[in-house]
């Protein structure tokens, strides 16, 4: 069929800045506006962890084996305080716990997330820009990588380098940097044909600012897309190890520790030690998905047409 | 065979060898494995013996030919904690550990196609709606928090299903199965349907796609043009072009239900591989380590070739490019 | 007479007879975000068994979605608003969706634009024949296979035995397109909607599948309406024409008649910018001004502010005026002998 609607976009305002039409177009699901809100309050909560939980968690001294897996809402032997969320076996309050959690849980990710978009784009765009056996080699391994599924990755590093904080991190950067340096690529094999990165190998300017400084910019958008679903995957790897016993040590229980704490106690009901951690990670990974979703339906070229 | 697919078996057996050295290397070079091998009440001249025994004391590179050499005998060494070939003990383990994720392939397939093609055939109804919600949720949810609200609720709550174990099970070939008894097929649901979770997501939002994408097509119309029924359109003309995508994300996506079997088996206490490779690495059982690893290697790379294989018989367009 | 109106009057009722398509009055519109597109704004016209009608115009000036209309294939935001589509006595406009299925493929058939498009990549053409038979008839498969080899045959595919376990992919654009005709003419339709059919071809294979469908018809009896933007294509086989613009028949008649003798303004602008219609050495007339945007259009005649007789008078609305058979829709008629 041959018919030629028109559409009122081509009515829209010329002037505009892009990173208004982003906010313009995000906040139009409200769904996505409803993640950015929760993700700012879980975020929000994780910072003001220490300021605002009931009790420290992790000092011995204020907590009693006395008020260990108690229900939630129950009150403490020494009618001191009420433990919203109950008690894990040590009598920590789980609310506190959680706060605290998500502190560790959120830093993992971001941090993994980061140095891995750092090191996958770098790499990625070196790869674009350089080309040759440079590029074959480093997206040999991107496919090797990712023809792999991330746990059994992050288990093969686990299993070398041992259990920490630092390791994990380690082993969530090695799993992700593969899907940043394939869209950093391809999204550079694109914008280095353009005339204005032509202009500026005419005059002289030095390889690597032309990489960070031009290229990488017009490259963002799917990064940044891709940078939302990797924080939240990180997030949950995380989780997942450390609830196999290979991620975080027990002296920094992130969300996964805590619910693999309470997995004991759920065969006799006490569901509480791993339902609200898990509630927890829930939202965040929710807030985190709508996000990434919306600004994929926003920032993908395709769909500005 | 056409070469195309020579030259990928051969890239195929690169990696595999290049895999082995990592892993080799990978668990040699990180802590000294004498330290787990030789009993710690040994003395000087025991701790020797037994180092030399096991060949620790020669240079990395002769270690790995060694190690290769065996590998192709069929030896990929000796468990510490099983005292068994390593080899042996991971195949003893490995049924249970494919029944179950054939199990959730197939619940994904199940639910995820019929579901998938009503939310992409009524994309604005609410149903459709709800399932795609449900497929958001399916992917941020945590698998293995979902398995233990699932023991929570149908074992512990309701008492419907068993919290885990793989219940009775029928030697067929020599291998036990669970799906053939009333009683296994009871213990499977929990563990298959934890798998399936985030397959059945994918599968939906997969055929979705697809689904969408294929009903605007003039051929679709033109279908529509010679009198056909809403049902022959779906099931032959769209179904058909969908299914080669989701049929080749399906196929790679077996690998992954593999590798994350190994969450579900451990909240199930299912005795497969990957509770085994667990158990190893928290026991520091390094043979163990290196022989899944090389399998798992092997597996996958296995799976990619196949995949790359039926996706080229399956879609007429590809298989006449690559023939020419 | 085909492209009559209801208008006008005395000729109507006769025309209604024995016509197999009637179409009265027909409104098609399309909701969209910036209002609503009035893609067909009352069309009316009759067709009678084996009779061929070339319904020409620019793209946008509703011809598709008439032919669509006529068996109710719009798709949403588009919907039959208004009027009457009457086929051999059954009123199609309040059909139920399984009596309009039986009638697609069956009685009415098409024929689509793009052949590369309209022919399902990942089955092979005898899945796609066989199917068109079998929506219809009890037919064993061997017998239905049968027939759409014969099929093949008729439209001058070269070796239909072997081509039915084809794969669309194995064709060239005009063998595909024939294969679609041969489709078409599976169960031997009473009228055939061809939407351009030989737009997306080459010259060289235009005319043969022309020629082809032609001969196929005339054969069969088979009535035939011809989409097209391009009227020297219909006028070498259609008996009737009828030019839209902007949603609207605005000239009408046997084809000799409105080629030779043109009364429309936007028909004379097609025809004198037809090639062939001009002398050596003169230019090209042309129609200034862009296709109407179908949510501004002028008030009164659609045409008007592309037309060099517009004045004042064509600010109303002009109606169909009629003589022996041949309709148009304007104040300021050319002349015969222009």
């Amino acid at each position: 069929m041959t018919m030629t609607i028109e559409t009122t976009a081509e009515r829209r305002p010329a002037v505009e800045t892009p990173l208004r039409r982003v906010l313009r177009e995000f906040t139009r699901s409200k769904l996505a506006v409803l993640g950015l809100l929760a993700l700012a309050i879980v975020i929000l909560l994780a910072i003001l962890a220490p300021a605002i939980a009931p009790q420290d968690p992790y000092d011995l001294m204020q907590l009693s084996i006395m008020d260990g897996r108690l229900a939630p809402g129950a009150g403490s032997m020494d009618g001191s305080m009420v433990f919203t969320l109950g008690t894990d076996s040590q009598g920590r309050d789980m609310l506190s716990a959680i706060l605290y959690g998500l502190r560790i849980s959120l830093l993992v990710g971001f941090l993994s997330a980061m140095a891995a978009a750092a090191v996958g784009s770098a790499l990625g765009l070196i790869a674009a820009y350089v080309g040759g056996w440079i590029e074959s080699i480093i997206m040999r391994i991107v496919d090797l990588q990712l023809s792999f599924p991330s746990i059994l990755v992050a288990l093969m590093i686990l299993a070398f380098l041992g259990k920490g904080v630092t390791n994990v991190v380690l082993a969530l950067v090695i799993v992700e940097w593969a899907a940043y340096a394939r869209t950093a690529r391809s999204g550079a094999l694109i914008e280095r044909r353009k005339e204005y990165i032509e202009a500026a190998e005419c005059l002289a300017i030095p390889t690597w600012r032309i990489l960070f400084r031009h290229l990488l910019p017009n490259c963002l958008p799917p990064l940044i897309v891709i940078a939302t679903v990797q924080i939240a995957r990180a997030i949950t790897l995380e989780a997942t190890l450390s609830f196999l016993g290979l991620g975080v040590p027990v002296t920094e229980p992130s969300l996964g520790l805590l619910i693999a704490n309470g997995y004991e106690y759920m065969l006799s009901g006490e569901y509480w030690i791993s339902f609200y951690p898990g509630v927890a990670l829930l939202v965040m990974i929710v807030s985190i998905n709508l996000v990434g979703d919306q600004l994929r339906d926003v920032l993908n070229p395709r769909s500005q047409a | 065979m056409p070469f195309w697919f020579i030259k990928r078996l051969f890239g195929a057996l690169l990696i595999v060898f290049a895999m082995t050295i990592i892993v080799f290397v990978g668990v040699s070079v990180i802590g000294n494995p004498a330290d787990i091998l030789v009993p710690p009440d040994a003395d000087q001249v025991e701790r020797l013996r037994i180092v030399t025994a096991l060949g620790l004391d020669q240079p990395l590179w002769k270690q790995y030919l060694s190690f290769i050499g065996n590998a192709l005998h069929g030896d990929l060494g000796t468990s510490f904690v099983f005292g068994e070939p390593a080899l042996k003990v991971i195949l003893q383990r490995m049924p249970a550990t494919f029944e179950l994720a054939f199990s959730a392939l197939i619940l994904a397939i199940l639910f995820g196609i019929p579901l998938g093609l009503y939310a992409g055939l009524r994309p604005h109804g609410l149903l459709s709606r709800s399932i795609m919600a449900g497929s958001i949720l399916g992917f941020s949810l945590p698998t293995f928090w979902v398995g233990l609200m699932m023991i929570m609720l149908f074992a512990v709550q309701l008492g419907w299903l068993p919290s885990g174990g793989r219940g009775e099970t029928v030697d067929v070939l020599g291998v036990r199965w669970s799906f053939l008894t009333a009683d296994g097929l009871r213990h499977l649901i929990l563990p298959a349907l934890n798998l399936a979770l985030f397959k059945i997501s994918l599968v939906i939002r997969l055929t979705r796609a697809g689904v969408r994408e294929v009903m605007p097509q003039e051929y679709i119309k033109f279908a529509r043009a010679k009198g056909l029924t809403e049902r022959r359109i779906i099931s032959v003309h769209v179904l058909k072009n969908i299914l080669i995508p989701i049929i080749t994300v399906i196929g790679l996506e077996f690998g992954s239900l593999i590798a994350f079997a190994v969450v579900t088996e451990t909240i199930f206490a299912w005795p497969g591989m990957g509770k085994l490779i667990i158990d190893s690495i928290n026991s520091l059982d390094r043979p163990m380590i290196v022989a899944y690893l090389v399998i798992i290697v092997i597996f996958f790379t296995t799976i990619n070739l196949i995949v790359d294989f039926l996706y080229t018989v399956l879609d007429p367009r590809v298989r006449l490019e690559s023939g020419g | 007479m085909t492209a009559v109106l209801e208008q006008t009057a005395g000729v109507a009722a006769s025309s209604r007879r024995g016509a197999i398509l009637s179409v009265r009055d027909l409104k098609t519109y399309f909701a969209t975000p910036a209002g609503e597109v009035k893609a067909v704004d009352g069309l009316s016209f009759d067709l009678r068994a084996g009779q061929v009608l070339g319904l020409v115009g620019e793209s946008g000036s509703g011809k598709s979605v008439t032919g669509f209309s006529i068996v109710r294939l719009i798709e949403p935001p588009g919907r039959i608003v208004g009027g009457e589509i009457s086929f051999k006595g059954q009123e199609l406009t309040g059909a139920s969706l399984e009596e309009m299925r039986r009638l697609r493929g069956r009685h009415i058939a098409m024929i689509f634009q793009d052949p590369m498009m309209t022919l399902n990549p990942v089955l092979r053409i005898d899945t796609q024949m066989i199917e068109a038979i079998q929506a219809h008839e009890r037919v064993p498969i061997a017998e239905a296979r049968a027939r759409a080899r014969d099929a093949l045959g008729k439209v001058g595919i070269p070796s239909p035995e072997e081509r039915l376990k084809a794969y669309p992919h194995q064709f060239s654009g005009g063998m595909r397109q024939r294969v679609a005709i041969a489709t078409a003419l599976l169960n031997q339709p009473d009228l055939i909607i061809a939407d351009e059919p030989t737009t997306a071809l080459d010259v060289t294979i235009q005319a043969q599948i022309l020629a082809e469908v032609q001969k196929l018809t005339r054969d069969t009896n088979t009535a035939v309406i011809w989409i097209s933007h391009d009227l020297s294509v219909v006028s070498g086989m259609a008996d009737e024409v009828a030019v839209m613009y902007a949603g609207r028949i605005v000239e009408a008649g046997p084809v000799a008649e409105v080629i030779n003798a043109p009364r429309h303004p936007y028909t004379a602008g097609l025809i004198g910018s037809l090639p062939s219609r001009n002398r050596r050495g003169e230019r090209l007339r042309q129609i200034h001004g862009m296709t109407p945007n179908l949510l501004d259009l002028p008030e009164g005649c659609a045409f008007r502010t592309r037309c060099d007789h517009a004045d004042e008078a064509c600010r109303r609305e002009p109606g169909l005026f009629a003589r022996h058979g041949h309709v148009h829709r304007c104040f300021h008629p050319c002349r015969e002998d222009a």
